[in-house]
């Protein structure tokens, strides 16, 4: 089994432009995983299943995990002047003090794909992909024409999780119904009141009811 | 007549091949589901037939979907527990084992070895009772409406007994944990599983002479739904409908998690690939599965089934991350956990090995006749508790 660094110089090698991250796996499993960027990503990951070596031809699992945005606390060191009555008398000093700074990090989401090679019996190799932010740029390229197994897989990632899948066949949403707006599996998500609501016509009955209440009491108001 | 327009050997085969009419007659839609006699649950193929041929046919998934994994993420590590059993109602017990791994695996337990014996002896009599009802509903599909269905319930209400003395249910057994099994196995029941492993050998060759050559059997199960290897593992298809199609992949024998490094037994591989095969491939795995079963039954030794020092409730593993696998009766049953140092997972996944070897229904049913579609989709042999989830 080659160790994730080996497996990410080879990549480097055969796809050139190719900017892989390491990510590291701190628990006793050590699955340690690799990030790819999306313009390379269909490239990396036919060299994946053909390379000799490697021939990572089994897709076994893929998942999406939503991380929110996050507002970290941090305290920094910072110099600053300041005039101070030192026996008295005015002196600038400069010190040093320590400032709680807020800094907000943009959540993302991320697509999981556990791969294994039945060929040469090795893996699990994890690859990750990311997108930009958990609102308006949640596309990335789907592996779909690389390993067929991502079909439902992905069609559920975009079901519950919202990842617009490129260059996937059918995207279509797998669990949920077709007319369902949300992503379930978001870590922000709300269940709505009534899953089931439809307006009905008696909806439109009781809104000019209470149009028509309001102007009644407008006219009273008036008459007063 | 209709017509092959890519063939699914070209370098397209990635892809199902496109059937296009000849324009003689209409497509008929129909919607098979989603209550159907032939579909197990509530699960809708949406297909299109010219004449009596398949053309197109779209699964339609989530009737029975309740967001099993959001559910996960909400309460802690053991809680879930007994929640996987929900997944695959017929084979509790590999749920609870491939979920226990996984978080074995994230937290670094071992497992003492009694209980990993009576972990092997458990899922291999899942295994068999699994693959009995399949093959006994599979039969069913053919129109044989009953009877050799009863015939495998008959052997599997043996089991499913020995289960409720164990762990106090037929079903939902909820018997593994982190780091070994809930209750200990006595004396009397693993001698009430030595003669249910004793009686099996005869139920099986009593089953094989119904089955094995029945002409009717033989008739619509050979060379129909037939898969390509390569296929097979491009599309992430697992246990015995990997194997159908000669792929030589058991996580039995290439992770050998457990125990199962120690017995001997053969793994099953099946020739052409089509609705024959995958029955025969069953029947073998249950006599393989018997084999382990009497090597495990003699070789149980005594000791503790959990280490009482290792606590199941309440765990809070270092964050980090485990994709955690076994070779569940339908196929690669995974559990992916992401732990960020709460005693609630911050990410639960199942990888629902029925979900994913449907991936390929469209392209085994396409050109074949309608009538066939029940019977191939009944070999690929799923619960919707686990498709839907």
């Amino acid at each position: 089994m080659n160790t994730i660094e080996e497996i990410k110089t080879a990549i480097e090698a055969a796809v050139p432009g190719a900017t892989l991250k390491i990510v590291l796996n701190p628990s006793v499993s050590a699955q340690h995983s690799l990030v790819l960027d999306h313009e390379h990503a269909v490239k990396v990951a036919e060299f994946l299943r053909d390379a000799d070596g490697l021939q990572f031809d089994f897709l076994s699992n893929v998942t999406g995990v939503d991380w929110l945005d996050k507002e970290l606390t941090e305290k920094v060191k910072v110099q600053r002047t300041v005039t101070k009555v030192v026996d008295g008398v005015e002196k600038v000093v400069e010190e040093e003090v320590e400032e709680a700074r807020k800094r907000f990090v943009p959540g993302f989401i991320e697509c999981v794909y556990h791969l294994y090679s039945i060929a040469l019996r090795q893996g699990p190799l994890v690859l990750r992909m990311r997108t930009a932010n958990r609102t308006d740029q949640v596309q990335m390229p789907s592996l779909t024409p690389v390993w067929r197994s991502a079909e439902f897989q992905e069609r559920e990632v975009f079901d519950l999780f919202g990842i617009v899948f490129a260059g996937h066949p059918d995207l279509r949403r797998l669990l949920m119904w077709d007319e369902f707006e949300d992503h379930p599996m978001r870590r922000d998500y709300v269940e709505p009141d009534d899953f089931e609501y439809e307006p009905t016509p008696h909806d439109q009955v009781l809104k000019r009811a209470q149009a028509h209440k309001a102007a009644a009491q407008e006219g009273t108001v008036a008459a007063q | 007549m209709t017509t092959l327009v890519n063939d699914r050997h070209a370098p397209g085969w990635n892809r199902p091949p496109i059937i296009e009419s000849d324009g003689e007659g209409e497509l008929l839609e129909v919607a098979m589901g989603p209550h159907h006699p032939s579909t197990h649950g509530v699960f809708r193929m949406d297909v299109a037939l010219d004449g009596e041929r398949v053309v197109r046919l779209k699964p339609v998934f989530g009737y029975l979907h309740r967001n099993h994994e959001k559910i996960g993420e909400g309460v802690s590590y053991l809680a879930s527990m007994p929640y996987t059993d929900r997944l695959d109602y017929f084979c509790s017990l590999t749920n609870n084992w491939a979920y226990a791994l996984a978080v074995e695996k994230l937290v670094g337990i071992q497992v003492p070895e009694r209980a990993e014996y009576i972990r092997v002896i458990l899922a291999e009599l899942t295994r068999i009772q699994n693959h009995a009802s399949a093959i006994g509903f599979l039969i069913q599909e053919m129109g044989a409406s009953g009877t050799p269905l009863m015939y495998a319930f008959k052997e599997r209400e043996k089991i499913m007994d020995l289960f409720e003395s164990l762990t106090g249910s037929r079903m939902m057994c909820n018997y593994m944990r982190f780091g070994g099994c809930r209750v200990d196995i006595s004396e009397v029941q693993l001698n009430m599983a030595r003669s249910i492993v004793a009686g099996l050998p005869n139920f099986i060759d009593e089953f094989e002479a119904l089955l094995s050559s029945n002409e009717i059997l033989l008739a619509r199960c050979q060379g129909v739904g037939i898969i390509k290897p390569e296929l097979a593992v491009n599309a992430g298809l697992s246990g015995p409908m990997l194997r159908c199609s000669g792929v030589n992949y058991d996580l039995r024998k290439v992770d050998s998690y457990g125990i199962y490094g120690r017995f001997k037994f053969r793994v099953p591989l099946g020739d052409h690939g089509d609705i024959y095969d995958r029955y025969m491939i069953r029947v073998l795995e249950m006599r393989e599965s018997i084999r382990i079963l009497e090597q495990a039954l003699h070789d149980i030794p005594a000791g503790p089934v959990a280490d009482p020092k290792v606590k199941s409730r309440g765990i809070r593993p270092k964050p980090g991350e485990v994709y955690g696998r076994i070779e569940a009766p339908k196929g690669e049953l995974g559990f992916y956990l992401i732990s960020d140092g709460s005693p609630n997972p911050y990410r639960y996944r199942v990888r629902p090995p029925s979900l994913i070897n449907l991936t390929i229904l469209e392209d085994m049913c396409l050109g074949q006749n309608v009538a066939d579609v029940v019977l191939i989709f009944g070999s690929v042999d799923i619960v919707l508790g686990e498709v839907d989830r």
